[in-house]
């Protein structure tokens, strides 16, 4: 096996085991943490497709920002553990990962059909190291991407205000 | 190289998990962390795809996907909070106002 390989094997073990201990735990603070590790993990992952400026941001914005935030709200809630499910609806469970199957098999099979196609870009991986990822991200993203680049400001801004309205008890 | 179909299997598999997390959980924090799992397995997706056609906007999507989802955490986790201060729980199926 080649060391891209090895990585590849082990950090989607981390992953697969850390998002499946997501759903699983009880304590919903136990259920951050371990989204932590996937996050991080799938920061190597990107790391490992030549993505550098997404893993950052990956980092940054999904395990630092974003994580902080649900640490805070479970904090402020001060959740005790999760009754067992199956008390008002005892087939959830069954009918819930069957469709879960379900929806594995679709997806596997496009996979497995290899019915994915498209036309190859200018972008080598060549090229985008040889100016840098992040620069390469940046000069697309603010010429040709500019519009939803600044649509996703005033996203940020509609949900800035959303959030104070909605946690503020009188304004 | 790792081929293409192992990052898209893997994909496929983070969806699920997430999907089901939403079906399978009451706590509604946790619905809304499986929720962030769903979208992390199709950024995955997106990089992988535009590694294997030598393009980067399958990354510049990974970026709108983020500052989506970090609008949607802000919002949801302040209607989460408001919900608990209404309610006093957040376990879904008790949470039924809306029920006609």
């Amino acid at each position: 096996m080649t060391v891209t390989g090895f990585f590849f094997f082990s950090i989607a073990a981390v992953v697969l085991i850390s998002a499946i201990l997501v759903v699983v735990l009880r304590n919903p603070v136990h259920s951050a943490l371990s989204l932590v590790l996937t996050f991080f993990s799938l920061a190597g992952l990107y790391i490992l497709l030549n993505a550098q400026f997404i893993a950052a941001i990956q980092v940054i914005v999904y395990a630092g920002a974003i994580m902080v935030l649900f640490l805070f709200v479970i904090m402020l809630l001060n959740l005790d553990k999760e009754k067992r499910v199956g008390e008002k609806h005892p087939l959830q469970k069954a009918f819930g990962i069957a469709i879960a199957v379900f929806l594995l098999v679709a997806l596997g099979s496009i996979v497995a059909a290899g019915v994915l196609y498209g036309n190859k870009g200018i972008h080598t991986d060549a090229k985008v190291s040889a100016i840098g990822n992040t620069k390469a991200i940046a000069s697309l993203l603010f010429t040709d991407w500019v519009l939803p680049f600044e649509i996703a400001s005033i996203l940020l801004l509609a949900a800035i205000v959303g959030a104070i309205v909605l946690s503020k008890k009188e304004l | 190289m790792i081929p293409l179909s192992y990052y898209l299997i893997l994909s496929a598999v983070l969806f699920t998990v997430g999907v089901i997390g939403v079906l399978v959980r009451r706590n509604a924090i946790v619905i809304f962390m499986s929720i962030e799992l769903m979208l992390n397995a199709v950024n995955l997706s997106f990089v992988a795809i535009s590694r294997h056609l030598d393009s980067l906007d399958g990354q510049i999507f990974v970026f709108f996907v983020m500052t989506v989802a970090a609008a949607e955490v802000a919002v949801g986790l302040a209607i989460i909070i408001n919900l608990f201060r209404n309610k006093e729980t957040v376990n879904v199926d008790e949470i039924n106002i809306m029920k006609w």
